[in-house]
């Protein structure tokens, strides 16, 4: 019995470990959706293609100087996106945008893909894989990694929409384009710094993800467990997505631990969606969001 | 001139209601069933017909009944393959192992999926936009999970069943392309001309009319509940027998990998590109779609003959993947109606000309 104690635990905290990560790709989403009304589903693409470009620059330009590269690639990205994509859909249904950025997602995929190739990489960032043991639990040191920059990030950007005027500005944005127009917020300007954080965001996320599983296109599908973590957490909240990502990574190992031998594998797959169904069904504005009252 | 309205008197309420009031559109629409009835089966090869036009009407069926749900009620799903798969098992269960008729067998994966599809339509009566996104993205992965792991289902490790020879009435062998093609295209003209007649019925302004503004809709008393789960059930039945149809011709097998999640977003990108809320531009849109990798194939092959590289099967993947990201935000931007609003500009040009004024 202590045994399957100890494994219980030790499958949460790996759990929790791994929502850390999960979280860091849902906190991108958060993002764009807190400062624009956007929920963009290209940000698994934005860390595939992030985690590529990575890959790509590594051998010619060493460690230091591509991680810049990368980040210059992707704010140049962001401001490529805001000009091409989004200047031209300000005002349109948010629909009409969401599904602008499933077209994004694809393109990007394409793109990173024709230029870097298809083949999985590995990606080596010097944290060797070994795990710290304490009292008898394992812990992985990359998802120890991983924790600390997803903590780093996520104060940076609570005192960022907390503290500063563009902050501020862009939430006003989600709220209402046209009407944080007329109020003079630079609409392009903020969407594009948008753009540009959650592009950094990618970085991160597939810096860790890659040189977890590999730098290979099931990098852009990590986005999809992404979402059971946004509907949990409540889509604009920051400390929402955080939570969520923790609750969705150690149900998903308690279900793959417990619950998958006895009906034969699969359902840790799909848990994190039975969770945000339920969600849905019962708290549909998550744990922490916004609860907006329309009674239709 | 070519195209004119003038001179058509309707007298009559039934005049006033048909399909297609100008004489010139029931024609072309006549021209276009006899070409299809006829003349395709004479003049295309096998190939086409086997390879192209039967999987080009299962998906105009699927992406028809998507359009319902996303281009008139305006309820977004990013599910739609997963109910194709749905009614693709219901008609092989059906068909292969109770040895139910045909198109019994059809019309079952299509209730089948239907239900499935209320099922997963319910949370949309409490949430919308992204949210019922996400809850439709999540009764795809449930779907396929279902599909794999019930073994009365799926029957097994690659869940896949195979279809048996098709027979309609216990005499007639479906088993040439020509004739899986009349069978594909008898049930998909019937379908559309029954969702062209829906989509103006009353169903279909109630769909409208929440799809431009729920909260007024419901004022006027348009039953959300009842008409957005008629809008899932509807759509689901339409997928369900594109899927049970598309596994009979096309697949020869029901195989839970034909419907993941990339079909679903192919499904809604036809209906991005072809025009939401049109008939018309489910069908313009599947054909882009299915043709799209053969132009994009043909073109990269002669650019590469022309600077001497080979193309490599994995460069056309990713090429293709573009084009179609490209395209969806291209036709958003420039055309949020589609191809099937060209169509209607084509003409209302075509009114005046050549004397426009």
């Amino acid at each position: 019995m202590s045994g399957d104690l100890l494994f219980g635990v030790e499958l949460a905290v790996s759990g929790l470990l791994v929502g850390v990560m999960y979280s860091l790709v849902a906190l991108g989403f958060v993002l764009i959706f807190k400062s624009s009304g956007i929920f963009n589903f290209a940000q698994g693409a934005m860390t595939l293609f992030a985690a590529l470009a990575l890959v790509g620059f590594l051998p010619r330009l060493g460690m230091g100087v591509s991680i810049l590269a990368v980040l210059a690639v992707m704010v140049a990205l962001a401001f490529a996106v805001e000009r091409v994509v989004l200047r031209p859909l300000v005002a349109r249904p948010p629909l009409a945008l969401f599904m602008a950025t499933i077209g994004l997602g694809f393109f990007l995929e394409g793109l990173a893909q024709a230029i870097w190739g298809t083949q999985p990489k590995g990606l080596d960032i010097g944290i060797p894989d070994t795990p710290y043991v304490v009292g008898g639990l394992l812990l992985s040191r990359l998802d120890l990694a991983g924790a600390a920059a997803a903590g780093v990030l996520v104060l940076g950007l609570i005192v960022f929409f907390q503290k500063t005027t563009l902050g501020l500005g862009l939430r006003a944005v989600s709220d209402d384009h046209e009407a944080a127009l007329s109020v003079g917020i630079p609409l392009g300007r903020a969407w594009a710094v948008t753009w540009a954080i959650a592009g950094v965001v990618a970085v991160v996320a597939g810096v860790l993800w890659g040189s977890r599983l590999g730098v290979q296109f099931s990098l852009s599908l990590v986005a999809l467990k992404a979402l059971p973590v946004l509907i949990i957490g409540g889509i604009e909240s920051i400390p929402g997505a955080i939570l969520a990502g923790l609750i969705v990574g150690a149900a998903e190992r308690l279900a793959g631990g417990f619950i998958d031998p006895l009906v034969g594998g699969g359902v840790k797959d799909f848990s994190p969606y039975l969770l945000a169904m339920i969600f849905l069904i019962f708290r549909p504005y998550g744990l922490f969001g916004r609860e907006i009252i329309e009674r239709v | 001139m070519i195209y004119r309205e003038c001179g058509i008197y309707r007298t009559s309420y039934a005049k006033d209601m048909a399909l297609f009031p100008i004489p010139l559109d029931r024609w072309a629409t006549y021209a276009i069933a006899a070409a299809a009835f006829l003349a395709v089966p004479l003049l295309a090869s096998d190939y086409w017909i086997g390879g192209l036009i039967v999987p080009f009407l299962c998906f105009a069926l699927a992406a028809l009944g998507l359009n319902f749900l996303t281009g008139y009620a305006g309820q977004l799903s990013l599910g739609h393959a997963a109910f194709m798969g749905v009614g693709a098992y219901a008609a092989l269960i059906l068909y292969a192992r109770y040895s139910a008729p045909l198109l019994l067998s059809l019309l079952g994966a299509g209730l089948v999926a239907a239900g499935v599809g209320v099922l997963f339509g319910t949370p949309s009566l409490r949430i919308k936009g992204f949210y019922l996104a996400v809850s439709t993205l999540a009764a795809q992965f449930i779907i396929e999970w279902v599909i794999t792991h019930v073994k009365w289902i799926g029957g097994g490790v690659y869940a896949t069943i195979d279809t048996p020879p098709l027979r309609i009435m216990n005499w007639w062998l479906i088993d040439t392309p020509v004739e899986k093609y009349y069978l594909t295209l008898a049930v998909v003209v019937a379908l559309t001309v029954f969702g062209r007649n829906l989509v103006r019925s009353r169903v279909g302004r109630a769909w409208m009319a929440i799809r431009d503004r729920d909260v007024a809709a419901e004022i006027m008393g348009i039953s959300l509940f009842r008409y957005k789960l008629l809008a899932f059930a509807v759509s689901s039945f339409y997928a369900g027998v594109a899927g049970g149809l598309i596994s009979f011709t096309y697949y020869a097998a029901a195989n839970v990998e034909e419907f993941n999640l990339f079909l679903s977003f192919r499904l809604l990108g036809m209906i991005i590109i072809g025009g939401m809320g049109s008939i018309l531009g489910s069908y313009l849109g599947a054909g882009f779609i299915v043709l799209l990798p053969i132009f994009i194939s043909q073109f990269l092959g002669g650019v590469g003959k022309v600077v001497g590289r080979l193309v490599t099967t994995d460069l056309l993947a990713n090429v293709e993947l573009m084009v179609f990201g490209g395209l969806i935000i291209f036709f958003l931007i420039v055309e949020p109606l589609g191809l099937a609003r060209l169509w209607r500009t084509l003409k209302d040009y075509l009114r005046l000309w050549p004397f426009p004024y």
